[in-house]
């Protein structure tokens, strides 16, 4: 009997023992392929960069130091720049706004095909996910791009390359939240003899709708970093009145700029955190 | 009694429903307002002027056909010549199949596959047989050098719509796939077929015209097509250095991304673990230390990736630097902030239950800590990785490099719009295949699908 105990606990220390090596080497070798990749890759990046890590390292503070110093001889008058751009800003953040609301509605649409428990064909699931893949695959640049060079320069462009990647990726996350919805309250009401629309009216929609609201404004901060960026390539709003001030090589202009986006970032992040924090009751 | 309170509570809640349904009915307004008000900011209704047609049905005919470009100048009519694309190097050495010359009447034939066909002379052009009129046009220039229709002069609004005589230019153009412009100068037709032609191999290679797996079996074929290189380094050679579609630069442009991004998010991943251990308060005493980096995570969060790329821009120039720098510093404040409220959101218990053994301090976040946050950090990290794969191609039309600069270049010139296909749907592959992977490897590794994604 004392042999028997001895006997497994020598084949559990034997598996344990086991296992632990197994977790050795592949940590190991994750480990080894991190370093390969990160030392190969660093290698390329430093053959194919335009001028050499170590030159790059030593110039890193020199132009963020120049525009300080330029906004700083400026004066008083660099008041005045970060007002100016004040309408810039506000039309790229309402372009943001507008692009989200408009892609938050289309992917209500879609989502409601891309659940399992409101939709039971599941062609139609499989096809609307497909769907919502493609959306969200492209970076915004690329459609922004093409429609760019379809209609002219306007800010149409960015707001449909916006909208159709908001479509794509809140979409996904719209028909999880769905499927994810606890069954119970909609048993409760069926139980009582509601109808299907009471169902979703009481059960459903309280369930899901504080999810799609915090979804939607982290989206919104996200997307007004994309409009930023999508100004940048000719969408109008601060993103080009930073590209052209660059190409002006106005610094005073370049630091107002970047202040004021910087604190619209900063400030949406707290903005949404805590209307988040609030529907759905944690601060993640 | 009990129907006094019950009646309090109906009406209570009745009060509280009528409330809820005018802030419900104001908010609905307020949204109403603000989409109409938008929408005409935006210029929704203005979208069909703005939408240049043409530009429009030119480049999506580019995506999926290619087309031959048949030239004749008014002072040379023997000389006519075919050109794929308009290259000035692709010219046809042997005439194609629907290419034919009359020496007799001096005529070039050139046939389309809906019967169609424009006839070249030395004096006229002639436009017979096409399904949409069975009325033969003839082009011609007048005795100042300009073009015109023939019985249609001072009549131009009697041509069929989709034929345009201006002073200068006649433009014909029966369906998208046939073209035929007229100039003082020259005459051009436009042939246009199905497909990405030369993908594999360009026009001026020995394997021109070979498909894919031709070119795989030619790999193997012993019979040396050129005696100086073997077969197989021919067909690699010849596919890389394809002149048309620029395999080389726009594949090598891809890994630039995909490196970007890769290298980018493991940097910011193995800088951010650290950083995010001392910014929680149950590892770190010092309140200043954690003061001092919850500030610099935001710091690094709040200046946007374009700022980033563009001051990383100045220092490094284009290049797979800038790119990895400006998603490393970006991520590395939102992945460390992240990992700090995780590590001060685990179990209190486990760490405890390792010190009781009498084990260290760094034995105790080695095992009561990092095991609880592995599977966010791996999650989380990997969901960075995706989305950097697409902010690595915008930070390279900024100007870092990669697919990204060469999409712009491609889409400026504004007639390869082939190769804007090419590497959007390139960019798509690639995207894809990393959303696959990330999400392959999570569950792997943790067992779970992770929902922030």
């Amino acid at each position: 009997m004392n042999s028997d105990i001895a006997l497994s606990f020598d084949t559990i220390e034997k598996n344990l023992k086991a296992m632990a090596f197994k977790r050795l080497l592949y940590s190991l070798i994750s480990i080894l392929a991190i370093i390969f990749l990160l030392s190969s890759g660093l290698t390329i990046a430093e053959n194919n960069n335009a001028g050499s890590f170590e030159r790059g390292i030593s110039k890193f503070f020199d132009y963020p130091v120049d525009l300080f110093k330029e906004a700083f001889e400026s004066g008083w008058r660099w008041y005045a720049y970060v007002f100016k751009y004040l309408p810039d800003l506000i039309s790229t953040i309402n372009m943001a706004f507008f692009s989200t609301l408009f892609g938050a509605i289309f992917a209500l649409l879609l989502s409601l095909f891309a659940s399992k428990n409101l939709i039971k064909n599941p062609y139609i699931v499989t096809f609307a996910r497909r769907t919502m893949d493609i959306l969200r695959s492209f970076p915004e640049l690329v459609i922004a791009m093409i429609f760019l060079y379809l209609m002219g320069k306007s800010e149409l462009p960015a707001v449909i390359a916006i909208v159709i990647h908001t479509a794509g990726a809140l979409g996904k996350l719209f028909s999880e939240a769905i499927e994810n919805a606890d069954s119970k309250p909609i048993e409760g009401l069926q139980s009582c003899g509601a109808r299907w629309w009471a169902r979703i009216r009481f059960a459903v929609i309280p369930q899901v709708v504080p999810l799609f609201i915090s979804y939607t404004l982290l989206r919104l901060e996200i997307n007004v970093r994309a409009s930023t960026i999508l100004g940048f390539v000719g969408a109008g709003g601060i993103g080009e009145a930073l590209s052209a001030v660059i190409q002006f090589r106005y610094g005073d202009e370049i630091i107002a700029i970047m202040f004021l986006l910087v604190v619209t970032i900063i400030s949406l992040d707290y903005f949404s955190r805590f209307l988040r924090g609030r529907l759905i009751g944690d601060n993640k | 009694m009990n129907y006094a309170i019950t009646h309090d509570i109906t009406n209570e809640v009745e009060i509280k429903h009528k409330k809820h349904i005018r802030v419900l009915i104001i908010s609905a307004c307020v949204f109403l307002i603000y989409l109409i008000g938008s929408i005409i900011h935006f210029n929704l209704p203005g979208l069909a002027k703005k939408w240049n047609n043409d530009r429009a049905s030119m480049f999506m005919l580019d995506i999926y056909a290619h087309k031959d470009h048949i030239k004749m100048n008014w002072k040379e009519p023997e000389k006519i010549d075919v050109r794929f694309e308009g290259g000035y190097r692709e010219v046809y050495k042997q005439d194609p199949s629907w290419l034919i010359r009359d020496n007799q009447k001096k005529s070039t034939t050139v046939n389309f596959e809906n019967g169609g066909k424009f006839v070249f002379f030395p004096d006229r052009v002639e436009m017979r047989n096409f399904p949409k009129t069975k009325e033969t046009f003839v082009f011609k220039l007048n005795q100042q050098g300009k073009p015109y229709v023939e019985n249609y002069v001072g009549k131009e609004e009697l041509l069929p719509s989709w034929m345009r005589a201006t002073e200068n230019k006649v433009e014909v153009r029966p369906s998208l796939y046939e073209r035929l412009q007229v100039y003082g100068s020259k005459v051009e037709v436009h042939r246009y077929e199905l497909g990405w032609k030369y993908f594999w191999f360009d026009f001026n290679s020995p394997l021109e015209g070979k498909g894919f797996f031709e070119g795989i079996a030619l790999m193997f074929d012993k019979n040396r097509i050129d005696p100086e290189i073997s077969n197989f380094n021919l067909v690699i050679k010849e596919f890389w250095g394809n002149e048309i579609w620029h395999h080389d630069t726009v594949l090598f442009a891809m890994v630039e991304t995909l490196l970007m991004a890769i290298l980018g998010t493991l940097i910011a991943s193995i800088v951010g673990l650290p950083l995010a251990f001392l910014a929680a308060y149950n590892v770190t005493p010092l309140s200043s230390i954690r003061f001092f980096l919850r500030r610099l995570f935001d710091m690094l969060r709040g200046i946007d990736m374009l700022i980033w790329s563009l001051i990383f821009l100045r220092a490094f120039g284009p290049g797979l630097f800038t790119g990895i720098f400006a998603i490393a510093f970006t991520d590395t404040g939102t992945l460390g902030k992240l990992m700090s409220e995780a590590i001060e959101n685990t179990d209190k218990k486990e760490k405890e239950g390792i010190q009781s053994t009498g084990a260290n301090k760094v034995l105790q976040h080695r095992f009561g800590i990092i095991p609880q946050i592995m599977p966010i950090f791996i999650s989380q990290s990997l969901y960075y990785l995706e989305s950097n794969t697409r902010a690595a191609v915008i930070i390279g039309a900024m100007g870092a490099g990669g697919i990204g600069l060469h999409f712009l270049g491609a889409l400026m010139t504004g007639n390869d719009f082939e190769n804007v296909a090419y590497m959007a749907i390139l960019v798509l592959i690639a995207v894809m295949c990393i959303d696959t992977m990330s999400a392959k490897l999570r569950r792997l590794l943790i067992g779970i699908e992770d929902k922030n994604n």
